[in-house]
């Protein structure tokens, strides 16, 4: 089947219509061109929107198996499509733990099952997430979920020996270890950035050096053993200085800034309101012009959701007893957009690098963040940038509402995301029908 | 006055000022035999208590008692950090009760902003200790017994010097402190090895010092933070025995202080770790009149901020014409 999505801007550029057939671009033309064959073809009103490769995630939490009162495969992927992702990687911290090859498999078939993006399982460092011994990495990357990234997000793989072993291990299959750097007896309790703020309120403090000194670390220890290593929501202006430093270097890092950190800053602790705790959390606006500017640079690759769904009770208590994480997935876009093509800092050609060239990249895909060109896959999310709105639980296929952004006017709306030429969402709406196929 | 008591800092001067001279006024009821007022027959006023805290909870208790209100009292300990009831579920109970004001003690920071600001609850809040947040009650008494000796009983503590010597980092008494010192117009110096500073306390409106000799010469007041041994296990410290040389209030370090100098503590006292016996019982001790003071500060801030609503009620229903 042929379809032609009719006046839109590849990378914000001239209006043009697209047309693919069987999940691959066969051509790309000035918009309005008349065209021969397009009888019998569906078509998709690009209404001059911006068209980009469709969006890849690297850290996503789905929290099936175990916690499917707070998100699922289905529901998570479905607000990853809303969101304009094609791709998005699920963390390993689940129940059970996905660590061996079996979880990831289920993990991967539930996610072709649902068909709004295609969902890779990331599989855990070490067994159980417990820090103590390797998991089968490579049972994992031999299943039919094909693994490529290895993390114990949630936790930091903190022994330096466990660290190097991975580092080396993945080597054999071209992996990498995802790291979430966060030195355990340095954040010991720890609810918030630690500063004059935390001090005033009576939060007990997690220190910058506590990120930055595990990036240090592993940094040098992947240039030791020449291995790639990725940084996971990096979040101090200290880390993007580390990060500049080991690539100027030589040192194959990569490195991932969540949406949040572009833009909140700690002060909403002020609120008490668990809605805001997150991890890494939220730090001064010194550190998120860093990060923007690292982002900017290129220093950082990545722009990853770290999308933490919860169910509300977890959310609705005291700050000390709330969990840790929020939503990114619909909005993530929205803030770069506001943070950083709005700013200037990035163009459409950088958004598509940080959120769809890169992360394909770093996770191996070979069929995602592809350019938009003829005999490419016909995988892109088209949105409007004028556009705005506002976060709606009720309407929002994930099943959890601890969105940060609530009331907030987010800037500009994804009108379409497609995979492989079969629309996910159109005009804003999931794709219920073909789902699956 | 903010319609909750949450943070020395939702006090302003007048606000201070207003409790201790209405704390003042109450003082008197208690000399007389019957040690009662009316003024809040029919509110009822709930001590909610996640952490032990018997002198802080009788302290309350006495307050809304002599003040004729019905007193509840929720002793939730264990409810608190994901054991049990939750918070929220604690708080939907007691609005069902009809509370007018909940008094609430909780080991975590900001829970008494959570249960204000939350929709659980519509009476009024008053923090009676958070976390390692804030104890605004406990400096109010502390202002109150500082102002008794210090200020004859009235008006602010302009030019006072008050030293706050231990574990500043772990103290909700010594933020609430700071604040409210300031505000009254205080000099207040804080004194603790590094380790039990917070990071950023040069932002806060005190100065700061690790040497307890360099800060007490001449100080009008020294107030002894209550220091667990066990701070030591997590290296805060060496040994008790190290705290109590460098940072502990004997006899010797009393006697810096000016000549009529007071010594507080808000209790309970690890005497022999930041404070000798000696000290504690002697003449330039006023922790006794602390506990008596906080009574009556206690009194003052239910009777104004339920008092206050109570006439707000009135005229609002006077102006719907009911």
């Amino acid at each position: 089947m042929t379809t032609i999505l009719r006046n839109v801007r590849p990378y914000g550029e001239d209006a043009v219509d697209i047309t693919w057939s069987d999940g691959v671009i066969t051509e790309i033309s000035p918009a309005g061109d008349p065209r021969e064959d397009a009888a019998g073809a569906a078509v998709i009103d690009g209404h001059g929107a911006v068209v980009l490769p469709g969006l890849v995630d690297l850290h996503t939490h789905l929290r099936e198996p175990g916690r499917e009162d707070a998100e699922t495969i289905a529901s998570g992927s479905a607000a990853a499509a809303l969101g304009g992702f094609t791709a998005v990687h699920a963390m390993a911290n689940t129940t059970p733990v996905a660590d061996t090859a079996g979880v990831v498999e289920m993990v991967w078939r539930r996610g072709v099952e649902a068909g709004y993006c295609d969902v890779h399982p990331v599989g855990a460092v070490t067994v159980g997430l417990q820090g103590e011994r390797l998991a089968e990495l490579g049972a994992m990357a031999d299943s039919a979920a094909r693994v490529r990234i290895f993390s114990d997000d949630g936790v930091c793989v903190s022994d330096p020996v466990l660290m190097r072993r991975a580092l080396e291990y993945v080597k054999a299959f071209d992996g990498v270890i995802a790291q979430h750097a966060q030195d355990p007896r340095l954040t010991e309790g720890a609810q918030m950035n630690e500063g004059a703020l935390s001090g005033v309120l009576g939060l007990r403090g997690w220190p910058a050096v506590a990120e930055e000194s595990i990036i240090a670390r592993d940094v040098l220890l992947a240039e030791h053993v020449g291995s790639r290593v990725h940084i996971c929501h990096l979040s101090t202006s200290g880390s993007v200085d580390i990060v500049r430093w080991a690539k100027a270097r030589g040192i194959d890092v990569s490195a991932e800034v969540t949406p949040h950190h572009l833009i909140l800053t700690e002060d909403l602790a002020r609120t008490y309101d668990p809605l805001f705790k997150v991890n890494p959390p939220l730090r001064r606006a010194e550190d998120v012009g860093a990060v923007r500017a690292g982002l900017a640079d290129g220093t950082i690759d990545v722009v990853a959701t770290d999308h933490a769904p919860h169910a509300r009770e977890d959310k609705d208590c005291e700050w000390a007893a709330g969990a840790f994480g929020m939503l990114g997935l619909e909005t993530a876009l929205s803030v770069v957009i506001e943070t950083m093509v709005l700013t200037g800092a990035l163009d459409w050609r950088g958004v598509a690098d940080r959120m769809s060239v890169r992360p394909a990249h770093i996770a191996r895909l070979a069929d995602q963040g592809r350019p938009l060109a003829v005999g490419e896959p016909a995988t892109l999310v088209v949105v409007d940038p004028e556009a705005t709105w506002q976060v709606d639980a009720a309407r929002s296929p994930s099943r959890s509402a601890n969105s940060p952004f609530a009331q907030r006017d987010m800037r500009g709306r994804v009108l379409h995301t497609v995979l492989r030429g079969r629309p996910t969402v159109i005009e804003g709406v999931l794709v219920s029908e073909g789902a699956g196929a | 006055m903010n319609k909750h008591l949450l943070s020395a800092a939702d006090l302003s001067r007048d606000d201070a000022v207003a409790i201790l001279d209405t704390a003042a006024e109450l003082s008197r009821v208690t000399d007389r035999a019957v040690k009662k007022l009316p003024t809040l027959r029919g509110r009822t006023v709930v001590n909610l208590f996640f952490e032990d805290s018997t002198r802080t909870r009788i302290s309350f208790e006495a307050a809304a008692k002599r003040l004729s209100a019905d007193v509840i009292t929720f002793s939730a300990k264990g409810s608190s950090v994901s054991k049990g009831e939750s918070l929220k579920d604690t708080a939907l109970t007691l609005e069902a009760m009809g509370a007018d004001a909940v008094i609430v003690r909780h080991g975590a920071s900001g829970a008494p902003h959570r249960l204000a600001h939350s929709g659980w609850i519509d009476g009024v809040v008053v923090n009676a200790g958070d976390g390692t947040h804030e104890h605004p009650t406990q400096a109010l008494l502390d202002a109150y017994t500082l102002r008794h000796h210090l200020a004859g009983g009235t008006g602010a503590l302009e030019g006072r010097r008050v030293v706050i010597v231990g574990d500043v980092l772990h103290s909700r008494v010594a933020r609430s402190n700071v604040l409210l010192l300031h505000t009254l117009g205080a000099e207040v110096t804080l004194v603790a090895p590094p380790t039990l500073m917070p990071v950023g306390v040069d932002t806060w409106p005190c100065t700061v010092s690790y040497d307890l000799d360099e800060a007490l010469p001449g100080a009008d007041a020294v107030m002894m933070l209550r220091v667990q041994a066990e701070r030591m296990n997590a290296a805060y410290f060496p040994t008790s025995n190290e705290y109590s040389r460098r940072y502990g209030l004997d006899v010797r370090r009393a006697g810096l202080l000016a000549h009529d100098g007071i010594v507080l503590h808000p209790g309970p006292m690890n005497r022999g770790m930041e404070i000798t016996a000696e000290v504690a019982d002697g003449p330039r001790s006023v922790i006794v009149e602390q506990v008596t003071n906080g009574v009556h500060v206690r009194m003052a801030v239910l009777y104004l901020l339920l008092g206050a609503a109570e006439v707000d009620t009135a005229v609002a229903h006077e102006e719907a014409g009911e």
